[in-house]
Parts: C-alpha cells; structure tokens; sequence
C-alpha cells in the first residue's frame, strides 16, 4: 500500500469497517447508500441481503473501489480506503456475471492478478494450479471461459477472485447465475472454500434462502439503509420490523392494538383475528397499535381445547410440497393465513378445500412489531 | 495521468479534428455562399471589406437571388428529392424481405447470406455502377438477350434515363437498408409471432400486426440512410442519367467545376444542407437508441 | 422457430441476391471477352489484364489511393477509436450533442457538400497561414480522415456497448492499472471492430472520388479519379479487368478475416 498512509483503527476486532457510508449517483435522487456503518470481524461469512435496488450491490462496488462514498468512511484492516484505486485494494471480487476475460484461458483468468502483481512464473504457475485444484477445475486449465459450463466458470470466478489471497473476497450474486440443484450444492461448497482459506466472505445476494444457510451474519438492507443486522436465527425469529419479516420467510401478520399487559404477556386485540390475541412480550401502553407476526410453521391445526390463540376457519387451498403442506385458510372475518404442516407419514391424510378447521398458535411463537 | 486528464486528452484530439476538418469547412462555405463570384484566385469577393480602412461587411445575396429565381435549381432540387425518395421505397420494397428471409434462414446459413449483402459495399461503388452501363445500354446485354429471345424487335432505352438512375440508386444503396433492417428484425423474439399465432393471428396478418411494427425503428434508420446521401448523389446521375435528371449534387459539382462559380456552389450546398438537417438529427437519434 | 421460408421470400430473396450480384457477374465475365465491345462474346481473352499491367497512368494512381487510404485508414483509426471511446463511455462532458453530431454527420452527409467545404477550408487555411501548400495527397488524406474517422467510431462505440464493463472493473479489481487494463483487457476484446473499423476507412478512402476531386491538386490524380474519366470516355474492357481484381481482392480478404474471426472468437 502506497499512497495513505496506513491509520489504525481503534477496534482491530473488525478487519473491515464501514462508517456512515452514504453514495447518491445524481444531485437530488434518492440515496442509493445511506448513512451505512457496519463492522465485519476476520474470517466472517457476511451476506447483505435485500430486494434488488436496497444498494447492496452499490456497497459492494464501494468497498472494491468502483464508486467513490459521498460520506463517510471505508477501513479495511484500520487503513482508509479514501482515494484508493480498486487496483490497490487488499480485496477481490466475485462478480455476478463472473466477468471472466473470454480472450484467456481458466488458467489464465486465475493467473491474471498474480501476474499484476509481479510473481516469478513459476510462483504463478503452483498458485494457480493450486486454486484450480481447490475448486476441482485442475483439468480444464487450458479451457477458454465459452468452453465452460455455468458451474465451471463460477469456479473459475472464485479461484481468480481467492488467486492474490485477499483478505476480504466480495461476492455479487455468487450463485444467481446457476440453476436451482447446481445452487444448493455450491452452498456448501462455497462456505467449505472459506473455513478452509480462512478468508473474509462478504455476499450480496436477494435470495434469503442464500443468505441463511451460507452466512454467519446477515445485514438486511432496504432503500439504501440496513435495517436488521444479526445472526441468520436472529432475523428468522425475532425480525425487527414488518419489512424484515415478511422479506425473510413468509409470514402472517394481524393488526392490533394493545389492551392490556401482564406477567410477561401482552393482551391484543385483533379484530382480523377476530379474538383477543396474547403474546409474549415486554408490557406496552395499552391502545398502542401493533402487528404480531406469526410464520406459517409455527401456527398448529386442530388444537387443544385449552390453547390459547385459537382462530376458527376454513381451507381455501392447499399446496403439497413433499416434505410440508401448506394450506390457505380464511378466517371468519375474511382474513387470508398461511399455514405450513410438516408431513410427517407417509400416508398423512391432509386438509380438503373447504374443510372447517381450528388452530392455533403459542404466545411465545409470535413477534410483536411496530404496525 | 490523472484520470480527468487522460478523459480530456482522449476526448480533444477527435473533437479539434472534427470542429477543424468538418464543423468549420460548413462555416466557411455558408460564408462564401454570400459572397460575390470574381474572376481571380481565389474566386469570390472578400466579405469584410477593408478598402479605405474603414471595415464593413460585403453580403451579396447574388447566389441565392439566383437560387430561388433560376427555375433551373427547383428542379434539380425537386429531382433530387423526388429520385432520392422513390429510390427509398425501391430500397425498402426490396431490402425487407432480403433481411427477414435472412433472419428466418437457418442459423448457419445467416453469416454468410448477411455477409453476401455486405460484400459488394467493399468493392468500387464507382464500378459497381459502371457495370450498369454495360447492361443498360442500348447494345448492352439486357437488350440483347431480350432481343435473342425475341422478346422484343427494337432495343429498349434504358440507359442515361430516370430507369437507369432509379436503378443505379436502389442498387449502390440496398445494403444501407438492409444492415438495419437485420439488426432491427434478428432482436425480434420468435415466440412473439408464435404467440400471435397461438391467439389465432395468420401468419400474413402476425406480419402486418406484430413483424412491421416492431420493425419501425430499422425501417427508419435505413430510409435515412439511403435517401440522405442519394439526395446529394452526384455519380450515379452524372455516369447513368440524361438531360432530364439533372440532381442538386451534380449541379453542385458543375458550378464549382465547370462554371468555378464558388459563390453559387456553397449557396446550393447550404441549400441541399437545410433540406437535410432535419433527417440527419433523426439520423442521430436512431443510431444512438440503437447503443444505448 | 421453423427454418422453412415460404415461397414468397424464397423467390424475393433469390430476386434480390440476383440483382446484387448480377452486375458484378457481368463485370467478371466480359474482362475475359477478347472483343472491345462488351457485348459481343468473342471467346476468352486475357487480352485486357495484360494491357491494364502496362497501363502506367493507372498504377500510378492506384499507388497514390493506396497510399492515401493507408494513411487516412491509419488517421482514423486512432482519430475514430478515440472518439468512441469518449462517446461511449464518458456519458457527460460539455459540447457532448454537438461531438455526437460532428461524429455521425459525415456518415451521411453527401459527399458534394463534404468535398466543397473542405476545399473551402483548404484554400482559406493557405490563405490565412500558408498551409496547405497547395492541394495533393496531404488534403486527400485529411479530407478521408475526417470522414472514416465517423465510420470508426461508430463501429467502436457499438462494440464498447456490448462490451461487459465488469471486465475491466475485474482486472482493476485484481491489481491492472487503468492503462494496463485498456492494453490487456479493452484492446484485445475490441480488436475485432478495430480491424473492422481500418477496413471500412481504408475502402472507403480507396473508393472515393467525390472528395477526393474536390480536394485534389494537379498531381494527385486517385485512381477512382482516372476510372471515372475513362469510363466518361466510354466503356472499357480495362475497367472490367481491374474490377474483377477488385473483386478478387476483396473476396480474398474478406475470407481471410472471417476465418480468423472464427478461430480467434471459436464458439462465441
């Protein structure tokens, strides 16, 4: 690194650090990066996870140097990254079009940094043979990228992009262009090539599948901001607003308002629910107006007696899925819920469209989010 | 070099060199169209007249007096358009169906029959029209056969008439609107014309309603590209035409040429320019919507 | 999509590659004609190749086309690559309307008005500072120039559009600097429009005669300038001969590239 000279942050925990990050393309338009800090520990699968637009993608181009930050600040290993040209940056990207150089071969791709960087040949030749041999491409070195299929040359995007050994890898998309079986293979394949480098992973991606099953972290962003950081169960179980839980896995969501609290459950009632709902949560005003978000999983058929929750209705439609069903069902008052059943035989006889059912659901299940 | 500069310097040079070599060449041609013819080198009047030391401007409307007023101009003029626009349609009523059948050719075939358009764009224009001589003139060989066939008695005239530079136009200017229409009509989804078909549409009919609309913007591109410069054509009408072609372009040619009337010759290019502004902007727009 | 052409476009198609190359047939066949007259077959000749060999004022001129479409050709490569380099990738400078203009306009523009003002250019530049001394080879090339730069750029700016960016966002991302990048990466991937882009401004400047009649001085006669004057004296089974060595040319060429192409691109 030449140019600034290096400044150590005070937090050396985190190897990649984002300050208030803010990027607008054109005087006036909405922010496309807005106001964006984030801390990214060495080692970390992270994924930013949103809708296309949020500027996930426009964060990404930021931290590898394509676009230049209106604010704030970009640090990656304690050394600002202000004015430094993408050719000089300690990180490498994964594009989501792999953007692999059709004019040279697989290996050449790999190679292509290495050389930049000035390595002896011979140096170059063992670190590519061995990237290639790490994502299991060793014999089709000399192939040309129009001679690979979609997996191979996502391969070949990798082991380029893990060639120079950067400490942080950015990938956009890394598995959009594949086809459905091919990408869940490569989940696993992805996340065994990270533990076994030992590299910084930061993803974008929109599938939230993706997102958590290969990340240790997930950032949910929207509108240019991120609007829930946290462990993949974090954002499953305990979403922070309605926009994270119903972007994240499906969802039902009653609208309320509180009427009254006690002993660690609150009293809602919902006239969509067409009952006084109760849920776990910390005491609220009463009459302060809420959604509670219950996923389809966790909303039970023909219950007991005594549950609480207990919603009377009737199947609308049913979807069998293999390994789950899931059924429509409209509540008295006209509601639509969604509700998921594991098939657990067999031979599990399943609801008929039109059937009248009971279910419910517990008060710990459900979330309590701002309306 | 920092990247602003090299921006600059990437962008100057052309930029100079277009302003020199073709913006200001008009400016000086519009300017000397208003100057007076002289016998002498060069041939016109001096505009800022600086005789007696006093400056004033010399604008002569001599030239363009002599433009509306010489019912020799109109015509040229009107010539121009009216074989310029025919031509077009010929262009097009011929060009169509060579690029769709293109499209519609199997995949390999396609480079190739593209490829046969194209080629004889790389060989002398100036001979391609040279061979129309040999088969239009009166002993040429269309006459002939036709005579051996005993199709008819009398050789036809074909050559140094409006036939000949109808056909002399359409031939030297058919790739223009055939690289268009190919571009246009291969982004074309085939599922689209399978799609009117599956909602009932004849094969005839998915043309008219679905193809030719969607078409449009090639179809415009190579109409211009054909009728602009055929507008100005000065070789065809000069080597296949007669008497009663006379186009603008090569009344340009003979008032600079053989008249050395440069006033007059810049006042019909400006004239043969302000015609054409209106379909060259189109031009523009077209050729940009095509890369953007 | 089924590959059967119905009868109609069959049979237009067959029309139309018959009027393109029916001329050309015709010029092929009577440069062979022992006879003068173009019309009548007299049997096979090589009679007029070898008078076109020793027809001096022809190679004279075919030696100065050539040299200047070389370096017109050459001119606006670099003129043409730079221009829609700019056009294409720098969305927003100052007077960018009137560069787009200045960039396509000569494409059509009829060659009449581009020779006249040119020539107009040439005499009031040597009026006002002495240069260009008179008019010859230098005016013709400045004036081909001019005019494939525009070809050159509009062949490298619809290439630059269906260039995928983030190859050079990629090797700038793995260490190439900007420059190395254009070398490594933008150079070879549009070279193909590159040698595309020489071809069409060396033909077109090899072709002309317009602006080339315009902006010629006494010794710089074009060899489109001695075929038009021949042809005005009448047709000539010469005219036939060096056509066909045109055509011969071309068709060698043409080929050559596109077997290149095809190795070079292989299935892409």
């Amino acid at each position: 690194m030449s140019s600034p000279e290096p400044e150590r942050s005070a937090k050396a925990a985190s190897y990649l650090r984002i300050e208030g990050v803010g990027k607008r393309f054109a005087p006036g338009a909405a922010a496309a990066v807005d106001g964006v800090s984030l801390d990214i520990a060495a080692g970390e699968f992270f994924a930013l996870l949103g809708p296309s637009g949020c500027g996930k993608t426009t964060l990404l181009r930021l931290l590898a140097g394509f676009e230049t930050p209106d604010a704030g600040r970009i640090l990656i290993d304690g050394v600002d990254m202000a004015g430094v040209p993408p050719y000089r940056r300690p990180v490498n990207m994964m594009f989501q079009s792999y953007a692999l150089f059709p004019h040279m071969t697989a290996a050449e791709n790999v190679g292509f940094g290495l050389r930049q960087d000035g390595l002896p040949k011979a140096e170059i030749a063992a670190r590519v043979a061995a990237m290639l041999d790490l994502v299991k491409l060793g014999p089709l070195a000399r192939r040309k990228p129009h001679q690979l299929s979609g997996g191979e040359r996502q391969r070949v995007a990798l082991a380029r992009a893990l060639a120079q050994e950067p400490k942080l890898v950015l990938l956009d998309e890394p598995l959009a262009a594949l086809d459905r079986k091919l990408r869940e293979e490569t989940r696993f394949e992805l996340v065994r090539i990270q533990q076994r480098v030992g590299v910084t992973f930061l993803m974008v991606t929109h599938d939230q599948e993706e997102a958590m099953s290969m990340a240790s972290r997930i950032a949910v962003m929207s509108d240019g901001r991120i609007v829930q950081l946290g462990t993949p169960q974090q954002i499953y179980e305990e979403p922070a607003s309605r926009f994270v839980a119903d972007f994240i896995g499906a969802v039902n969501l009653f609208a309320g308002r509180v009427a009254g609290a006690a002993a660690g459950f609150l009293q809602v009632d919902s006239a969509e629910a067409g009952t006084t709902l109760v849920v776990e949560h910390a005491p609220l005003p009463a009459g302060s107006e809420v959604a509670i978000a219950v996923r389809p999983e966790k909303i039970t058929l023909a219950p007991a007696s005594t549950a609480p929750n207990r919603l009377v209705g009737r199947v609308r439609g049913a979807a069998y899925r293999g390994e789950a069903s899931t059924y429509e069902v409209e509540l008295a008052g006209g509601k639509l819920l969604r509700v998921t059943l594991p098939n657990t035989g067999r031979r599990t006889e399943g609801y008929a469209t039109g059937q009248g059912v009971m279910l419910a659901f517990a008060p710990a299940a459900a979330v309590v989010l701002p309306p | 070099m920092s990247a602003a500069l090299r921006r600059r310097a990437v962008l100057a040079l052309p930029y100079a060199w277009l302003v020199l070599f073709f913006l200001v060449p008009f400016l000086i041609s519009l300017k000397i169209s208003v100057a007076e013819s002289v016998i002498g080198i060069p041939p016109y009047s001096a505009l800022i007249d600086t005789a007696g030391g006093s400056w004033g401007l010399d604008l002569s409307g001599e030239s363009y007096r002599r433009l509306f007023t010489d019912d020799l101009y109109a015509v040229a003029y009107l010539n121009a358009i009216k074989f310029a626009a025919v031509s077009t349609v010929f262009c097009l009523l011929l060009g169509y169906p060579l690029a769709y059948g293109i499209v519609r050719a199997p995949r390999r075939f396609r480079s190739l029959l593209l490829l046969l358009v194209i080629l004889p764009f790389w060989t002398s224009f100036l001979i391609r029209v040279y061979a129309w001589i040999g088969l239009l003139k009166e002993n040429g060989l269309i006459n002939n056969v036709l005579l051996t066939l005993g199709l008819i008695h009398q050789p036809l005239i074909l050559l140094n008439n409006a036939f000949a530079v109808y056909v002399g136009i359409v031939y030297s200017y058919l790739p223009f609107m055939v690289l268009p229409l190919y571009a246009q009509l291969e982004k074309l989804d085939p599922a689209l014309l399978e799609a009117a078909a599956d909602l009932g549409c004849r094969p005839w009919r998915a043309f008219l309603r679905v193809t030719l609309p969607l078409s449009m913007p090639g179809i415009a591109a190579g109409a211009l590209l054909v009728f602009i410069p055929a507008v100005g054509e000065f070789v065809i009408p000069s080597l296949l035409g007669g008497p009663d072609t006379l186009m603008i372009g090569k009344v340009l040619w003979d008032e600079f040429f053989a008249n050395h009337d440069w006033p007059m010759a810049s006042a019909v290019a400006v004239a043969m320019l302000v015609l054409l502004l209106l379909p060259m902007g189109l031009i523009r727009r077209l050729l940009q919507g095509e890369t953007a | 999509m089924t590959h059967r052409l119905s009868p109609f476009l069959a049979v237009m198609m067959a029309v139309g590659y018959a009027f393109l190359y029916g001329p050309i047939a015709s010029l092929v066949a009577y440069s062979f004609n022992a006879s003068r007259l173009v019309t009548v077959w007299a049997g096979f000749s090589t009679h007029w190749y070898v008078e076109l060999m020793h027809n001096e004022a022809i190679q004279h001129a075919a030696l100065i086309s050539l040299e200047i479409a070389v370096t017109a050709a050459s001119g606006a490569l670099l003129l043409g690559t730079m221009a829609g380099y700019a056009l294409q990738r720098y969305r927003r400078f100052r007077g960018r309307a009137l560069f787009g203009t200045l960039v396509t306009a000569p494409l059509v523009m009829p060659e009449v008005i581009t020779g006249l003002s040119l020539l107009l250019l040439f005499v009031a530049l040597e009026q006002a500072i002495g240069w260009p001394r008179g008019r010859g080879i230098l005016t013709i090339a400045a004036a081909h120039i001019t005019l494939g730069t525009a070809y050159v750029a509009v062949v490298v700016e619809a290439r630059l559009a269906a260039f995928d960016r983030s190859l050079e966002e990629a090797a700038l991302d793995l260490g190439a600097r900007p420059f190395k990048v254009f070398l490594v990466i933008t150079l070879p991937l549009i070279a193909p429009a590159l040698a595309a882009g020489w071809l069409l401004a060396f033909t077109l400047s090899l072709d002309d005669l317009v602006i080339a009649s315009f902006t010629s001085g006494p010794s710089s006669t074009t060899l489109p300038m001695v075929i038009f004057s021949s042809i005005r004296l009448g047709v000539s089974p010469q005219i036939n001969a060096l056509a066909t060595l045109f055509l011969v040319t071309v068709a060698v060429l043409v080929t050559g590239a596109g077997r290149l192409m095809r190795t070079r691109d292989g299935g892409r």
